[in-house]
């Protein structure tokens, strides 16, 4: 079964697994409802008409309330406590390699592919599977899959690992694809037009912090904010102050219901504590390992080494310092191209 | 080969029809409304098609207006009796909470106008009750819309003491009959009904053509206009390959009558107690009572019924499974929902209709699926 979202990619990951000779079929879960810019009505059409030239058998499966409570109001819930969520990393582990995977089983399909930009190979090491990135680095996603386990792994293909995202076009150009040149979506799939303070006010209308102070590192009282969930750490612009220094925000204090913001300097790191820490193999390693650690998606990395911390936490060591470790984003460990695992970024990152 | 077990949501052509529409595309190349031999030709086979429908509806001829089909049908009653009511000033209007669409979402139009719309709700198998509907008319009551048999469920209302109280009344009822015709006796004028929506494609006639019988006397404006056509009462040249498929189709509803109704009632029944013997749990939706003769609306305890929809799918049967949304994704049937049943219960409720094709090896062999269908959705999808 392969899950098709109407874009280039999933076209094609579905058009791969046909060429292989399996018997494919395709299914676009319906995830956000009206406006959202993936799994619309749109997209759902899109992916239809690639099944029907491709000859598979095609359906739309409604998730709608399942990732609102799911991935949706967590999304809210996390800027609403002061961080900085990725919802794609629960889409993935929950909807896709989940949800969609007990259907694939239900229809007696034995295996699910996406059109990730990632590969899984077996691991002989481990006598299991490991996760490694993409070929092409510019499209790599496999800092959004880091917390599939084996048993998700073991089930899952990704047909589109090992190639170049000009050759998934040109492939299906090729192939005749009414999804051939439709744009990239960039933004998270459920806020389409990246105004993320509004979305959260429309999926949690009665949790709203309402207004608070802006304050300096220094302490001093800078300005008031309509609300923390207006902003993410890291953040430069729509401060709305008057200051001549640089500002950015260091800092969002969700019980005082207060932004802090700070020189770029202050917004450096070398530490950083992690939750719910999931490992490719299974088990956490023994003792310390140093690997290639990514804060978020599009961050090259800086060597860390990684202190297992009680039942599931982890404590991060940067061997040089990183800007913008934002609580709520994650962590993704690597050792070269292979994924070691990773853990979600916690409020108390000193 | 496939098993198409979803006759509610479409029928088959049945080859009488097919023979008669092909004729009529290739024979019949004038207007009807031409005063030439060909456009005498096209309204001879025109009128036959009325007199056709009229008879297997128990009405006159004239009493018939053909239209695209029963959503249009629908909403020409409403837009036609509610003109002249508004002009009246009657402004409330008295239907059920389990309506289809062409009729809900209309009346949600006027409701937002300003109108007084009355849902009554049903009991948990599905039933209006009369004394509630008689409660509800009042001297403002411009109109009773009622769905005589459900799509979805089959529940089938009891329109003739409706109708009775309705005209005892004085209020205006139309009946929205789309899935009547062939599977119960419809006797219109008998019945004292204003005015009746149906559509040719849900009794093995085309897609695309309908009818609106409209009592003579009754309150009634057209909603299309622009020619003399339907006896100016709906505007535009007909369709008429798709009329002159209904009228075959309802000519062999006609003749067919009681037996068609008692053999898909045969294979529903066995349909039934085949799931109810081999799937423990399995529950019927709707009053077994006041059911259509071919439909079987079935809850199967933990299974999710869209997954069951596409596993079934899969393996060659065609069924239903709640109301397909924009994306053609499966919601939880707001019928069943509006019948008391929770979220859980709609979701895992299939729908069955069998009708023209459908055998008994076919029932066989959807009874032999079944069973391990349901224990693969059961297990996987939690």
């Amino acid at each position: 079964m392969v899950a098709m979202s109407g874009g280039v990619d999933s076209s094609v990951a579905a058009a791969l697994l046909v060429e292989r000779g399996h018997e494919v079929v395709g299914i676009t879960m319906h995830l956000a409802g009206a406006g959202s810019r993936c799994c619309s009505l749109e997209d759902a059409d899109d992916a239809r008409r690639v099944a029907e030239t491709l000859g598979i058998r095609f359906f739309v499966a409604n998730y709608t309330d399942r990732f609102r409570s799911e991935v949706m109001q967590p999304f809210a819930d996390a800027y609403l406590a002061g961080r900085t969520p990725i919802p794609c990393v629960a889409c993935n582990r929950r909807f896709k390699f989940q949800h969609l995977l007990e259907r694939a089983r239900a229809l007696g399909a034995t295996r699910i592919a996406s059109g990730h930009y990632a590969r899984i190979e077996e691991d002989p090491a481990s006598g299991g599977r490991c996760l490694r990135a993409a070929a092409d680095d510019a499209k790599d996603q496999s800092y959004f899959l880091f917390d599939l386990d084996q048993s998700q792994l073991s089930r899952i293909e990704f047909p589109l690992g090992s190639l170049r995202k000009d050759e998934v076009r040109a492939r299906a150009r090729a192939l005749g694809l009414a999804t051939a040149d439709k744009p990239e979506s960039q933004e998270i799939c459920f806020v389409p037009d990246g105004d993320y303070a509004r979305a959260v006010e429309r999926l949690r209308p009665d949790a709203l912090p309402g207004q608070g102070e802006i304050v300096h590192e220094d302490g001093r009282l800078l300005g008031r904010h309509p609300g923390i969930h207006h902003y993410t750490v890291g953040q430069r612009r729509g401060l709305g102050l008057s200051a001549d220094a640089r500002l950015y925000v260091t800092r969002i204090d969700a019980a005082a219901n207060r932004v802090v913001v700070g020189a770029a300097d202050a917004l450096l790191a070398v530490r950083a504590r992690l939750e719910n820490v999931s490992w490719i193999v299974g088990e956490p390693p023994e003792g310390v390992v140093q690997a290639r650690v990514r804060v978020r998606h599009r961050h090259q990395g800086v060597l860390a080494t990684i202190e297992p911390d009680g039942k599931d936490g982890a404590q991060l060591h940067f061997l040089e310092t990183v800007r913008a470790v934002a609580p709520g984003q994650a962590a993704v460990f690597y050792q070269g191209d292979r994924v070691l695992g990773g853990g979600w970024i916690a409020r108390e990152s000193a | 080969m496939r098993i198409y077990l979803d006759h509610n949501a479409t029928t088959p052509l049945r080859p009488e029809v097919l023979a008669a529409m092909c004729a009529a595309l290739r024979d019949l190349p004038g207007n009807p409304s031409s005063t030439h031999a060909e456009g005498a030709a096209a309204r001879a086979a025109l009128e036959q098609a009325r007199a056709q429908v009229a008879a297997a509806v128990g009405a006159a001829p004239g009493t018939i207006v053909f239209t695209s089909g029963a959503t249009e049908s629908n909403n020409t009653a409403l837009a036609g009796c509610l003109r002249a009511a508004e002009a009246a000033g009657r402004r409330e209007i008295v239907t059920s909470c389990v309506e289809h669409p062409s009729v809900s979402e209309p009346l949600s139009v006027l409701e937002e106008r300003g109108w007084r719309v009355q849902r009554l709700a049903v009991n948990r198998d599905g039933l209006l009750d009369p004394d509630v509907f008689a409660a509800a008319l009042g001297a403002n009551t411009a109109l009773a819309a009622i769905l005589w048999a459900n799509n979805e469920t089959g529940v089938v209302q009891p329109v003739g003491k409706l109708v009775e109280i309705a005209r005892a009344r004085g209020v205006p009822i139309h009946l929205d009959a789309t899935q009547c015709i062939g599977k119960l006796p419809v006797d219109v004028q008998a019945l004292g009904v204003d005015t009746v929506a149906a559509s040719g494609h849900k009794q093995n006639g085309p897609k695309g053509v309908g009818l609106l019988y409209v009592r003579p006397g009754a309150s009634f404006e057209p909603l299309l206009r622009g020619g003399p056509q339907e006896r100016r009462r709906r505007g535009g040249t007909e369709n008429l390959a798709g009329i002159v498929g209904l009228g075959v189709a309802c000519e062999l509803a006609r003749r067919e009558g009681s037996e068609r109704a008692a053999r898909a009632a045969a294979l529903r029944d066995r349909l039934w107690e085949g799931i109810a013997s081999k799937i423990p749990g399995a529950q019927r939706n709707g009053s077994t009572q006041a059911m259509l003769p071919n439909t079987l609306n079935v809850r199967l305890p933990g299974v999710a019924g869209d997954v069951l929809l596409e596993a079934l799918d899969l393996e060659g049967v065609a069924v239903s499974a709640g109301a397909a949304c924009h994306s053609g994704s499966v919601e939880p049937s707001r019928i069943l929902l509006a019948m008391g049943l929770s979220e859980q219960e709609a979701r895992s409720s299939l729908r069955f209709s069998v009708g023209h094709g459908v055998d008994e090896a076919q029932i066989e062999r959807v009874l032999t699926l079944l069973p391990d269908l349901v224990a693969r959705v059961r297990a996987a999808v939690p």
